[in-house]
């Protein structure tokens, strides 16, 4: 069989696998629809919210971010980031939600700040963060299909439409539960097994988060030791040191996405499907351990490729190779445009040098580290095809369980607690449905005409929960004393101060010719990238919130005994 | 389950409380300040192929993650027993 054929059969057998799972998992009452009616085991649960957790972006695009664009160490702050949110998530939100037992994040919102505007405005912010966060997994998608399976993109996603819309419409959370537990199957092996493969080669150790701090076969240098060695006399900086611009720039963007993190409304609703607080808590903990297994991985992968490429096409100093001989997945990957080269000083030789003007390795995308990394590596074509299986799979699971965040705002927080009070359970369970295929459409609509801003959109999402979700949902637990104006201001200051930062670099929506105040220069608040600002703004939203409810009138009675009971399991 | 008096709710979400602060130290620790902060002094240290600092930061930091969630959850468990929270 080629290579064609077997990406087929194992990407067709797990798309099997997740209708099989949706017309057994069924929803038939909104509980189911919401919560997966709230019995799912902490461990399941756990696996789950990794597969909804850990994207597109995770799976393909971070260990190319790491290895290449961040330069090593600076690319740390996605790890420390993205895993360091869960602290926050286990000991300071999620347990104190799922006591409070509904079925969404901005309901808590409204109910704790007794108002109506205030659900409102969470059910803005979780929109604007969720739609952005899922056009990146539709493009994902597409992209994922057309490069392993060499479809068009439309083709790719149109069938991910079909898949997502099957099984979210009909089993709404709980057919997502099922399947995204399989999804994370098919990722996690599909993430660590190159990785296993391409640590022996290199280290002679299977275990790539120790081969990372191994020496290299055949003698006792230890390889992070020749990779920065590499990296200096091609012009590069050290790989194990170098900085993310500044340190106070790398402390505020981890800040960032762990923030972010702890207030990501596709993430928190997963915590509502587990029978108690003290679950929840649980929960997050074994969500952590099946996220690590990745991210603790990925630095390996990230190292190992980059190492691999730099002697691919230099294997001994000043000899590069000659751009005709050079090797197989090289030439597929260039026809995709994330490889090319430009033989700059004629020499037919390939100089991949950090000085712009003599490097001749013109473009490399951090995708590639990921998708062409078993092709580096020679791995068999079983593996390839496994990649493919994997990032399909990291990319409809996050998906799933964003248009389900997204849908559940619509149908609960605007149609039954907010418009339409009265509409009966079966009413609203067909209206959560219409919701939800609504979603799929207009994301699958987004996926095909992505808007300017589809680059830039988990820098978005991330600010939005981190400024605006995250710091009402801690007050409103960790305060009795925040009113419904604090709440309300902080949340569209917080907002507000992210979207004029984000914008004033890139531009209105990412529209580059709408930037505005471009005098004041990039990074000119303290040398904070726009990425990392989202702590920023949650801060100025704590603020806020507090002077406001200090002279605005205190909250009812009711919304005391309503905080308090949240603080007892 | 009996109802708890106001001062024991008050008793239980300081301990809590108390515990929180105590592992979220640690969480700022590991993170920003081993990985971040600190991380050139750490670096002078090797470890193996790693250097410590290094290691925080992609490694070691994400261990003590998951230690800490797990043994908050623990503590919780313990404090909902003694306080008599834990019935079905």
């Amino acid at each position: 069989m080629d290579l064609a054929q077997i990406t087929y059969l194992v990407v067709g057998c797990s798309f099997a696998l997740y209708i099989v799972i949706a017309i057994w998992a069924r929803a038939d009452s909104t509980q189911e629809f919401y919560v997966a009616g709230g019995g799912i085991n902490p461990v399941a649960n756990g696996m789950a919210t990794a597969a909804d957790w850990m994207s597109a972006a995770s799976f393909i695009s971070m260990a190319g971010l790491i290895g290449i664009s961040y330069n090593g160490y600076g690319g740390s702050v996605f790890l420390m980031g993205w895993t360091g949110g869960y602290v926050i998530l286990a000991m300071l939100v999620a347990p104190y939600l799922r006591k409070y037992g509904k079925f969404t994040v901005p309901e808590f919102i409204g109910d704790r700040y007794y108002s109506d505007a205030a659900r409102v405005v969470a059910v803005l912010c979780l929109v604007l963060c969720s739609v952005t966060y899922v056009i990146g997994q539709m493009k994902g998608i597409g992209v994922a299909f057309s490069r392993f399976l060499e479809t068009d993109y439309e083709t790719g996603l149109y069938t991910g439409m079909v898949i997502v819309f099957f099984y979210a419409v009909l089993g709404g959370m709980k057919g997502i539960t099922y399947t995204q537990i399989a999804q994370y199957v098919v990722l996690i092996t599909a993430y660590t097994v190159p990785a296993i493969f391409i640590s022996l080669q290199l280290t002679g150790n299977p275990i790539p988060q120790l081969g990372l701090g191994s020496t290299l076969q055949g003698g006792d240098t230890y390889l992070l030791d020749k990779l920065d060695q590499i990296l200096l006399d091609t012009g590069f900086k050290e790989y194990t040191t170098t900085l993310r611009y500044s340190t106070l720039n790398m402390v505020a963007f981890t800040a960032s996405l762990m923030i972010g993190t702890a207030g990501l409304p596709h993430v928190i609703i997963r915590f509502f499907t587990v029978p108690k607080a003290s679950d929840a808590r649980r929960s997050a903990g074994w969500a952590l351990v099946f996220i690590a297994i990745l991210y603790t991985t990925a630095p390996a992968v990230a190292a190992m490729a980059r190492l691999n490429i730099m002697q691919t096409i230099e294997p001994a100093p000043n000899s590069p190779m000659t751009i005709a001989d050079r090797p197989e997945w090289f030439k597929t990957w260039e026809q995709t445009g994330l490889l090319a080269i430009e033989d700059k000083n004629g020499d037919g030789k390939l100089q991949y040098r950090a000085d712009p003007t003599e490097n001749e390795l013109v473009t490399l995308d951090n995708d590639i580290l990921v998708l062409a990394n078993p092709e580096i590596a020679r791995l068999p074509n079983w593996v390839i095809a496994l990649v493919a299986a994997g990032g399909l799979a990291a990319a409809l699971s996050t998906a799933a369980g964003l248009l389900l965040a997204i849908s559940s705002a619509i149908s609960h927080d605007l149609l039954k607690r907010t418009f339409m009070p009265s509409i009966s359970e079966r009413g609203e369970l067909n209206a959560s449905r219409g919701a939800m295929a609504l979603a799929v459409f207009g994301a699958g609509y987004l996926g095909l005409n992505p808007p300017g801003f589809a680059a830039g959109t988990v820098a978005l999402a991330f600010g939005l929960a981190a400024s605006s979700i995250f710091p009402a949902l801690v007050m409103g637990i960790f305060s009795t004393r925040i009113t419904r104006e604090g709440a309300i201001a902080g949340m569209l200051c917080g907002l507000g101060v992210t979207l004029f930062y984000v914008f004033q670099h890139k531009g209105i929506m990412f529209v580059s010719d709408w930037r505005y105040l471009t005098g004041l220069g990039e990074r000119w608040f303290f040398g904070i990238e726009p990425n990392a600002f989202g702590c920023i703004g949650a801060g100025l939203n704590f603020l806020v919130a507090i002077a406001v409810s200090a002279v605005t009138r205190e909250p009812p009675a009711s919304i005391q005994s309503l905080v308090e009971g949240i603080r007892l399991p | 389950m009996t109802p708890l008096t106001p001062v024991q709710r008050a008793a239980y979400w300081r301990r809590n409380r108390n515990l929180m602060m105590k592992l979220m130290v640690i969480w700022f620790l590991v993170s920003f300040i081993f990985g971040i902060l600190l991380v050139d002094q750490l670096n002078l240290i090797r470890w193996g192929g790693y250097k410590l600092g290094f290691w925080f930061a992609q490694q070691g930091s994400i261990y003590v993650f998951i230690a800490l969630i797990f043994y908050y959850v623990r503590a919780m468990r313990k404090l909902d027993k003694e306080f008599g929270l834990d019935a079905e």
